[in-house]
């Protein structure tokens, strides 16, 4: 199963909202995966197939080897499904 | 028995909030293994949040130490954390109750009201009750009518401070999806007025250019480092070698010993926040699930960042211009005989970042930068000015960061002093 890592400043409010809404984005698009959030100092010590978030905190993690996925509107389903899709 | 019930169970705050979280999960009718699970993290959560609160309260006792020895006032670190943390040891129990019960509050504003918002930045909902359970006692209350009335408040702000900026957020976000539930509102409302009044919506701070080398600075923990270094080693330097290493670091280097004790702030912080991620992450989600099903076709109101997409230009000026009157304001408090608040980085990033995309909205880049600044300038006064009010609740050295927990908490105590109930 894959991971995905939703990662905020503070991993507290809005890493939080944007794992809810990937959860229901998977759920409608009849996928499955590990979704946990963090803040930006964790994420560089964690493993996960997938780091979802704006693109000033997830551009930060962008080292090369990890896929980045960078969302506009943390609360647009369709926006997340898109970005998902390929990845899953 | 019962008294096993009421002090023990009941009056034991992590056993109290990993009830609610059993009641949650059990009503979303969650998995036998998520249902143990989340309950038991609910509890270690809260248990985290006091181990963080033992490392920070030590490093904080020093700095104020080294501050008042430096200067002869007293230097007050805002950071929400630290004083929730701080106050569950006497407040921990009342904390939980009204976090709990403001949340059926909100939903039934939510449903039976215009007021059609569910707060769900729940860490703001912990800290806001945390703020209602020390004022309300410290105004006179205590069992009953202090939840009561704590509860009341605590939904009664989760729907008005959301309301109170949504005509902005749609202006921002250009939809009505979602409102913005974070309680550094007022400032956010200053700002956008101000922009309004002095600014120019056309020339936004999008068209310029901004160097994005500050974005290193949206982690929390960088972020909570890099400042306590700086202030801990220009309080030690003021404070003076001989002080630091006969009085407090049992004779290391005193430049070291600061240094280290900056990072154990920066350490503590981030156990807290660890902590406060546990314990909400089951009581949101439940919280939100019983919303939808109670309060259909309410509005979700969400935690700062969400806006800062909008307007990334705006986020960095708003810091800037934020943490500028912040710097400005530590020499103003103590002219004026207040306590000084040391400004941190991090409630000037969050609450400058989200003034400046509101003060953009309204007001262009004139708009971020005088509306930010105003956002400073309330971050830095309403604290100084709680802490008066406040008297000695025996939490040296920290206080509530945001304006609006000074707002509200100024509020309760003169009205309860009108009352004449303190």
């Amino acid at each position: 199963m894959k991971k995905i890592m939703v990662v905020c400043g503070n991993g507290l409010g809005s890493s939080f909202i944007m794992e809810m809404n990937v959860k229901k984005a998977l759920t409608e698009m009849g996928k499955t995966a590990e979704v946990d959030h963090t803040d930006l100092a964790s994420a560089k010590t964690v493993q996960a197939d997938i780091f979802l978030g704006a693109a000033d905190i997830v551009g930060q993690l962008d080292d090369g080897t990890r896929t980045i996925v960078t969302l506009e509107n943390m609360m647009s389903i369709p926006e997340i499904t898109s970005k998902l899709t390929s990845h899953l | 028995m019962l008294e096993l019930i009421m002090n023990d169970i009941l009056g034991t705050p992590s056993i109290l909030v990993g009830l609610f979280a059993l009641i949650g999960l059990l009503l979303q009718r969650k998995s036998s293994a998520d249902v143990v699970s989340g309950t038991l993290k609910t509890v270690m959560g809260f248990i985290i949040i006091g181990a963080g609160a033992a490392v920070l309260i030590g490093a904080l006792d020093i700095f104020s130490k080294m501050f008042d020895h430096a200067f002869n006032v007293q230097g007050v670190i805002p950071n929400n954390e630290a004083i929730v943390a701080a106050a569950q040891s006497d407040f921990g129990t009342s904390t939980a109750l009204i976090m709990v019960f403001g949340m059926v509050v909100n939903v039934l504003l939510a449903r039976f009201t215009p007021f059609k918002y569910i707060f769900l930045t729940g860490h703001h909902t912990l800290f806001m009750a945390c703020l209602l359970a020390v004022t309300l006692s410290v105004g006179g209350l205590s069992g009953f009518p202090l939840i009561l009335v704590g509860s009341i408040l605590l939904g009664v702000c989760m729907v008005l401070f959301p309301a109170l900026l949504q005509p902005y957020v749609r202006k921002i976000t250009g939809s009505d999806d979602f409102a913005i539930g974070h309680f550094g509102t007022i400032g956010y409302f200053v700002s956008a007025t101000v922009g309004k009044w002095f600014g120019n919506k056309e020339k936004t701070t999008e068209q310029i250019k901004v160097p994005k080398s500050l974005g290193f600075l949206r982690d929390t923990s960088v972020a909570v480092s890099l400042t306590m270094t700086m202030f801990f080693v220009i309080v030690a330097l003021f404070a003076g070698q001989n002080y630091i290493e006969t009085e407090l670091s049992g004779g290391s280097n005193f430049i070291v010993f600061s240094f280290i004790q900056a990072i154990t702030f920066a350490a503590g912080v981030y156990i807290i926040l660890a902590g406060v991620r546990m314990l909400i992450a089951e009581i949101v989600p439940a919280f939100k699930g019983i919303a939808d099903k109670v309060a259909p076709n309410t509005k979700p109101a969400l935690d700062c960042p969400t806006i800062f997409p909008f307007a990334p230009n705006a986020v960095i000026i708003g810091f800037l211009f934020s943490f500028l009157a912040g710097l400005l304001s530590m020499f103003l408090l103590p002219a004026l005989g207040l306590k000084v608040i040391v400004p941190g980085l991090v409630p000037h990033f969050f609450t400058g970042a989200a003034a400046g995309v509101f003060g953009n909205a309204t007001g262009g880049r004139r708009g971020a930068m005088l509306g930010s600044f105003a956002n400073g300038l309330i971050i830095s006064f309403l604290p100084a000015i709680l802490l008066v009010f406040l008297g000695d609740v025996g939490f040296e050295g920290t206080t509530f960061g945001d304006s609006d927990f000074g707002v509200v908490g100024l509020l309760i105590l003169s009205v309860m002093k009108l009352l004449g109930l303190s």
